[in-house]
């Protein structure tokens, strides 16, 4: 293997390159003025919410220091939540706690933190420690996810989540992201997790890539992923295609987590999904996007009938 | 797609116009295209000399005219004690020199001196003559001779200029005809004289051109003179005294028609001495000087307009449009992460101002003991604002001991680091340090490393003396530029990077693609 893949190679494979996708796919089908609603988890959550899309419970929002007094009112008798930025990306500043004692509050790590550290953290949110570009930021709190067990042993020391690159609201590519020790919990393929590429006919592993190397079991807890099977596979599918209808984005990269008591819910939502999932899937996405294109010419249809259409054209 | 096409003019337009501009400028006000090209620049001084007679003294001296093959770029006049002013009487240019009180009566010497540049290309003709040649004066003695040597002339040339040809070398043929001899001898041995006056009987309209033969290191030189007919819509010159044809190369035309070079009132034995000695001379001065002196409007409503200070901040940002060039290229073809679009181009004028060698090691130091201390700072739980403006004055602190320790070990060239812009570093720490605590240190490294890489390319672009020369002589070049980036920007192929980044997806699909085939 050399160095370099040639371009034709590529082409051949059908990788949709970074160019490419900034100016066919973000360019033309993402307005810029949607860009605040997705970049702001706080704004995405109320128009979940409004749309009726599932998503996490919104515990409360601190928008000014001052306010970081009443944090132990917001959280009430909740032991488990989580403490986010609105304005912050790629997991940072993200603060869970799973337990309770007292005072204090325990991490999911076993480590127990007082109230004053999580004012603190909150306090670092507010003053854009997080936040892109430094901008000053709100904290949010969320309700913790209990997830799914049926993939508990495919991530370490953090959450997995299911990211669908959706295209003019239909679902193209899948993958679930699965954090390992060395991504430090995280679910970002760059920082070193796990991305599982996804069958759309029916959520099942196709294969595993950590690092841009395929691997097949999990490095920390040693489960293969040849059996991994994602649950609720067609109402994931149902929840991603919504949030093209809820933000108008025509492309793409809703983070979904499943939540044991809820299903699944909307993490987060993405305007400018990388292209690591084509690594995880080992396929590039153009061919697909150009089937999607064809197809869109039929005229337009609902979530139902696009789900089924891209499980159709697109499972293995 | 329509777009897509809308671009393509647009760039084609603006690649068009950028590019004629240049063109222009360089084939039809002659800037040169590269940088070091040069010209030579004659420094003329014609001496006047003369003996007053004590009446009041008037020097009148005809000066290198429109019409000339010479481009004076400056001139200057010595005229102690006269009065000195300059005419313009019909396109003609006189030097004049008068002083009433000429008591002394010893000789007197003038000088006006210029720097000329010779170009045969540039010589324009002068209006066609208008009505029919005088009668030339004639001795009744020497009719008879003029009759014979004309009509033998008449006989055997073809074309005026043939016959000008002819009748120059029979007047200066070693064995003269009896008739030539004749007519030479009644016109005091004028071959001048004579050649007038059977030109105007054959009609001819003719004048006489008065120059310089350039010579480097020549000293008192005199003027010479060609004759010039003119002839089926132009005018020839013959060298009068060979009667060869054209303009001599080394010719330097000073005066055209026939007017005298120089006119002394008031003084005997006034004469007229040329010495000459040629300088190399970067070909933008002189462009930039003829063509200021002919307010060419290309030029006077540019940049050279401008003081030669604020021509000095625009030689700079002339130069950003290149820096910005290099960092859509190895962004979007190379694929190579920079933290910003432009911090590498705000590096690399920083680079200029410090010079590479001292300011590379110069900024990984100042930015490493910075983020050093941003990352202290950071620890304190200080608001955004507050800690930019601490980093702000660390860098400056950091810049000041810098310089002061390298002073006292006798680094002197780390000393310009005081120039170094403060907020560009400042900028940088705060950048690198949110960075590292967003991304991690590897980040740092690759957007860092990039960011540095991209600006040493930008600076060895920028620094470039043929594209500091282009930018600041042919701005119009930008246009060019600004027309690459636009076609750069709907660039949607692969990046060179990524042809790296999927390699492994490829050589996995390949293998997939053997192993299915050696299935079967």
């Amino acid at each position: 293997m050399g160095w370099f893949a040639s371009p034709g190679k590529l082409r051949e494979a059908g990788v949709l390159g970074m160019n490419r996708r900034n100016v066919q796919c973000i360019l033309r089908y993402n307005k810029r003025s949607l860009y605040p609603l997705v970049d702001n988890k706080l704004k995405t959550k109320l128009a979940a919410q409004a749309a009726g899309v599932a998503v996490p419970e919104l515990v409360g929002v601190i928008e000014h220091q001052f306010q970081i007094k009443t944090l132990l009112n917001l959280i009430g008798e909740r032991t488990q939540f989580v403490i986010k930025p609105v304005q912050g990306s790629g997991g940072k500043g993200i603060l869970v706690i799973v337990g309770r004692d007292g005072n204090d509050f325990i991490k999911p790590s076993g480590q127990r933190v007082s109230v004053d550290y999580i004012a603190r953290h909150a306090s670092n949110i507010l003053s854009g420690l997080f936040s892109l570009g430094g901008r000053t930021d709100q904290a949010m709190i969320e309700a913790l996810i209990n997830f799914d067990e049926a993939l508990a042993q495919y991530s370490y020391e953090g959450v997995p989540d299911v990211r669908v690159v959706v295209y003019r609201g239909y679902p193209v590519m899948a993958m679930i992201r699965c954090a390992t020790h060395s991504s430090d919990g995280k679910a970002n393929l760059h920082q070193g997790a796990v991305g599982v590429g996804l069958n759309l006919a029916n959520g099942r592993a196709i294969c595993a890539v950590q690092n841009g190397s395929l691997v097949n079991k999990h490095p920390d807890t040693n489960h293969a992923f040849d059996d991994l099977e994602v649950p609720s596979w067609h109402a994931i599918l149902m929840l991603a295609c919504g949030a093209h209808e809820m933000t108008g984005l025509g492309y793409l990269g809703a983070d979904i987590v499943l939540d044991k008591l809820y299903g699944p819910l909307i993490l987060e939502l993405n305007a400018r999904p990388g292209l690591s999932i084509q690594v995880a899937n080992q396929t590039g996405l153009l061919n697909r996007l150009k089937v999607i294109d064809t197809q869109c010419e039929q005229g337009p249809q609902n979530v139902e009938q696009r789900v089924a259409f891209s499980q159709q054209a697109f499972g293995l | 797609m329509k777009a897509r096409i809308q671009l393509f003019i647009v760039a084609a337009l603006l690649a068009v116009i950028g590019t004629s501009g240049a063109l222009y400028k360089n084939l039809a006000l002659d800037f040169p295209l590269w940088p070091g090209e040069s010209r030579n620049v004659w420094t003329l001084q014609s001496k006047i000399s003369f003996e007053p007679t004590g009446d009041p003294i008037e020097v009148t001296l005809a000066l290198p005219e429109k019409h000339g093959n010479g481009i004076i770029i400056d001139e200057n006049f010595s005229s102690s004690g006269f009065g000195f002013l300059i005419n313009e009487e019909r396109e003609r240019r006189y030097a004049r020199w008068s002083r009433r009180d000429a008591n002394n009566k010893s000789a007197i010497t003038l000088h006006y001196k210029m720097q000329v540049v010779h170009d045969n290309k540039i010589l324009s003709e002068p209006a066609a003559p208008e009505g029919e040649v005088a009668k030339p004066r004639t001795y009744p003695s020497e009719r008879e001779s003029l009759r014979i040597f004309f009509e033998h002339l008449n006989e055997v040339s073809g074309t005026d200029a043939s016959f000008t040809q002819l009748m120059l070398s029979k007047l200066n043929a070693r064995e003269k005809s009896q008739d030539v001899s004749f007519l030479l001898s009644a016109n005091n041995d004028d071959a001048m004289a004579v050649a007038a006056k059977l030109l105007a009987y054959r009609g001819i309209h003719f004048q006489t051109v008065k120059g310089v033969y350039l010579q480097d290191g020549r000293r008192r030189a005199n003027y010479a003179q060609l004759l010039e007919i003119y002839s089926q819509g132009e005018w020839i010159q013959f060298n009068p005294e060979t009667g060869e044809r054209g303009l001599p190369d080394n010719f330097l035309v000073w005066q055209r028609g026939g007017i005298s070079l120089l006119d002394v009132i008031g003084g005997v034995n006034s004469n007229v001495e040329f010495s000459m000695v040629v300088n190399t001379v970067p070909a933008r001065t002189v462009a930039m000087m003829q063509d200021l002196s002919s307010q060419a409007a290309l030029i006077d409503f540019s940049i050279y307009s401008l003081p030669v200070e604020q021509q000095g901040v625009f030689k700079t940002l002339l130069l950003i449009p290149i820096g910005a060039l290099v960092v859509v290229f190895l962004r979007i073809i190379v694929g190579l992460p920079t933290s910003g679009t432009f911090m590498p181009i705000l590096i690399a004028l920083a680079f200029i101002e410090t010079g590479l060698l001292a300011g590379l090691p110069m900024f990984l130091l100042v930015v490493g003991v910075g983020l050093w201390i941003r990352y202290y700072l950071s620890h304190l739980n200080l608001l955004l604002v507050a800690r930019v403006s601490a980093v702000i004055i660390v860098v400056l602190g950091l810049m000041a001991f810098f310089s002061i320790a390298s002073y006292k070990l006798g680094i002197d060239s780390a000393m310009s680091v005081t120039f170094f812009p403060t907020i560009i570093l400042a900028w940088t720490i705060e950048r690198m340090s949110t960075l590292w605590e967003e991304e991690g240190p590897r980040d740092v490294v690759k957007q860092g490393g990039g960011s540095l890489i991209v600006a040493i390319i930008a600076y060895g672009l920028m620094t470039n003396s043929i594209a500091k020369h282009l930018t600041f002589n042919f701005p119009e070049l930008s246009l060019v530029l600004l027309a690459l980036i636009l076609m750069i920007g709907q660039y949607s192929g692969y990046r060179l990077s990524e042809l790296y980044r999927f390699r492994h997806m490829i050589a996995a699909q390949k293998q997939a693609a053997k192993s299915q085939q050696a299935g079967q």
